[in-house]
């Protein structure tokens, strides 16, 4: 056989594979792309309005990406089998050495963070907003990562929270670093709450009845109106202070005090601080008590349930411990949203928010606190960053809005994790006591266990 | 006569409506080894649970050292020294070796935890080689070593061991068998054990009993089953040892 008939022989599957994945896409796009209904504005309501270049363009990003990909993976064929070794990056990350190297880089940029000379008051919104999402994540990963209890109402509460703080300052006037507490504790308990029913069940029922919790909380605040305002929810709630000082241009304002110029970026670069505190303070408490036998429990019985109780484990109360901690922590970030906003309404803490919370959890890797802050500005940064990709309307047209792709980026970003990194971006788990020497052993190498 | 270690009485358990045990009783003196053979599912591991309080026993009773234990919850079970391999070894597989043995000792005084660890590496070196190894990845044989490690790491006044020799070589079981009689030589471990490798389990023991279908219908000591025409035919393979 000449040079020339082997390439071809090679070049031909591939082609193959890549039409018959662009056919596949064209059926997929057909509908979503190809075909937009709009209003005719007349008596008549809705045509079909054809968009034949999107699909085209559509069609042929797989055809090409097809190729593309069927041409790195021949490269690496022969060296390794599919196994997916993980990534020089996502090894670095998993290894403590780098963890304790990267945790305080990104600690010194977070603290300097609001005194870039790009931080406006936008990207200082979307700062907190991402870091109150890394704190629901640390918050949910004791309970879905540690102790393997899937959680899909972690968002009733962030609710329980937030609602706490915004009652009980409008009704009895309790200052912020008063109202956190309380609504920790508040979380907490609804999250034993949760747990006393839940003991029994496992995975997918599991699942079931924490979805429904979350529901349950949510339509309450929206129907109990005399109490949480309904679907109006409760406004004008008390802005937290500078101890004492409140952000405004009164004499005894913060401003006045220290001889500033009054800015309404202080009270946001205020409000920056204080929910980066509150994320260092989850990252720490969580961060020890994995390391204390408590959090070694809750793997354990994330491992095997049956084996923790013949060790003489009481699984009931480390289950519902991890459910009563992980809550706090949704209790304290929810405590400073309605703190931030100065508004709640049941709106704010639907599925979609445990969605991501629990995407961020398992994109990032069910045990890594690094995972987590990577993966909320993925998820967070990645949504606004959809916003600002305006100039695609040069190509798409005028009345395209990126920000509408975003549950399908979600979704394919899902995807592909499943695919390649099934064990999230850092998949590592470092033993938490060494005897001798460290050593970690990549979660990628050994098989699939039981989820 | 002193009273014995672990005392079933009469233990009858449920599976839903399904009767499993009828009137179960079993001795297990301080310092014995004790074996229950058994076929598939005669009920073996079903006894095990209810000695655990994880599937209780709906009549009857089970006394440890003197206490009813039958209505208590399992961890103070295990709290009050009975230590249990459960079947199918469920170690934790995403867990080191050094962790697994840890979670062992949970409910022990922590000052013991550095003399206990160098007993159990001791007795299964391979175990101090592999401990920062993620315990999914050891053998099926090293497994189970790590299983009765962690089992002993609890400092057991009785072990229970269910079907220690599940899956593995011949000569691996062995090995562990050997291992069980050392420990009850040198320490006097009581040991409660389950087997089906009845030939093993009941050379090992000072006293065998037999279960079928969920109830007892031999019982005696070792050697004396072992010679019995009826253990013979049933689980030595009819050739008389």
């Amino acid at each position: 056989m000449s040079q020339n008939d082997q390439s071809i022989s090679k070049v031909l599957p591939i082609l193959k594979r890549s039409v018959v994945a662009t056919f596949i896409a064209f059926f997929l796009f057909l509908p979503t792309l190809g075909i937009k209904t709009a209003a005719s504005g007349g008596v008549d309501g809705l045509f079909l309005q054809y968009r034949w270049p999107l699909l085209a363009i559509g069609c042929g990003l797989v055809f090409f990406g097809r190729i593309a990909y069927e041409l790195m993976s021949s490269n690496k064929e022969g060296k390794q089998q599919k196994q997916a070794a993980p990534s020089a990056l996502a090894r670095a990350l998993g290894s403590s050495k780098v963890a304790k190297a990267v945790a305080p880089l990104l600690l010194v940029f977070g603290l300097i963070f609001p005194f870039l000379p790009s931080s406006d008051r936008y990207i200082l919104d979307l700062g907190i907003l991402i870091i109150t999402y890394v704190m629901l994540g640390w918050g949910l990963q004791i309970v879905v990562g540690l102790a393997g209890l899937l959680d899909l109402g972690y968002v009733a509460f962030y609710a329980v929270g937030a609602y706490s703080y915004a009652l009980l300052s409008i009704h009895f006037g309790f200052g912020f670093w008063m109202c956190l507490p309380l609504a920790g504790l508040l979380a907490a308990t609804w999250g034993v709450v949760l747990g006393f029913p839940v003991l029994r069940l496992r995975g997918d029922y599991l699942a079931i009845v924490t979805l429904a919790f979350g529901e349950i909380i949510r339509v309450v605040l929206l129907n109990w109106r005399s109490f949480t305002g309904g679907s109006n929810g409760l406004s004008s709630i008390p802005r937290p202070s500078f101890f004492g000082l409140p952000f405004n241009q009164e004499p005894g304002g913060f401003a006045a005090t220290f001889g500033l110029e009054y800015s309404s970026l202080q009270r946001i670069i205020f409000l920056y601080f204080l929910i980066l505190a509150l994320a260092i303070f989850t990252y720490f408490v969580t961060g020890r008590l994995r390391r204390l036998p408590i959090g070694r429990a809750w793997e354990a019985l994330r491992e095997d349930e049956i084996a923790c109780r013949s060790l003489g484990i009481n699984t009931v109360n480390t289950k519902l411990s991890a459910f009563a901690i992980g809550a706090m922590f949704g209790g304290f970030a929810g405590s400073f949203f309605a703190a931030k906003q100065a508004f709640v309404s049941p709106e704010s803490f639907n599925f979609m928010e445990s969605a991501t919370i629990l995407a961020i959890v398992v994109l990032g890797g069910m045990s890594s606190q690094l995972g987590v802050v990577f993966s909320a500005i993925a998820m967070v940064g990645g949504v606004e960053l959809l916003r600002q990709l305006q100039f695609l309307k040069v190509i798409f047209g005028a009345d395209f809005d990126p920000s509408q792709l975003r549950l399908l980026l979600f979704g394919l970003a899902m995807v592909l994790m499943m695919l390649w990194r099934p064990r999230g971006l850092v998949s590592t788990r470092t033993p938490t006591v060494f005897l001798k020497d460290k050593k970690t052993v990549s979660a990628a190498m050994i098989s699939q266990g039981r989820g | 006569m002193t009273q014995p270690l672990l005392a079933v009485r009469g233990v009858e358990t449920y599976y839903g409506r399904n009767q499993a045990l009828f009137g179960i009783d079993i001795d297990v003196n301080e310092g014995e080894i004790v074996t229950m053979i058994g076929a598939n599912g005669a009920g073996k591991s079903t006894l095990m649970m209810a000695i655990c309080g994880v599937n209780r026993a709906v009549r009857g009773s089970v006394m440890f050292d003197g206490k009813p234990i039958h209505e208590m919850p399992t961890h103070e079970i295990i709290r009050l020294g009975i230590s249990q391999s459960p079947e199918g070894r469920r170690i934790f597989p995403r867990m080191s070796v050094f962790e697994n043995l840890q979670m062992g000792a949970v409910t022990i005084d922590p000052k013991y935890f550095a003399d206990d660890l160098a007993r159990i590496y001791a007795l299964f070196p391979i175990l101090e080689k592999r401990h920062a190894q993620r315990a999914g990845t050891l053998s099926g044989g090293e497994q189970q070593m790590l299983a009765i490690g962690r089992a002993l790491m609890a400092r057991p006044r009785l072990l229970l061991l269910d079907e220690p020799s599940l899956g593995l070589a011949p000569l691996v079981a062995k090995q562990i068998f050997d291992t069980l009689r050392e420990l009850n030589k040198s320490q006097g471990l009581t040991v409660f054990l389950v087997e089906q490798n009845a030939y093993h389990a009941l050379r090992l023991a000072s006293r065998g009993y037999v279960m079928v279908n969920g109830r007892i219908t031999l019982s005696g000591t070792g050697s004396d089953l072992l010679n019995h025409p009826e253990v013979g035919a049933a689980y030595l393979g009819g050739s008389a040892h």
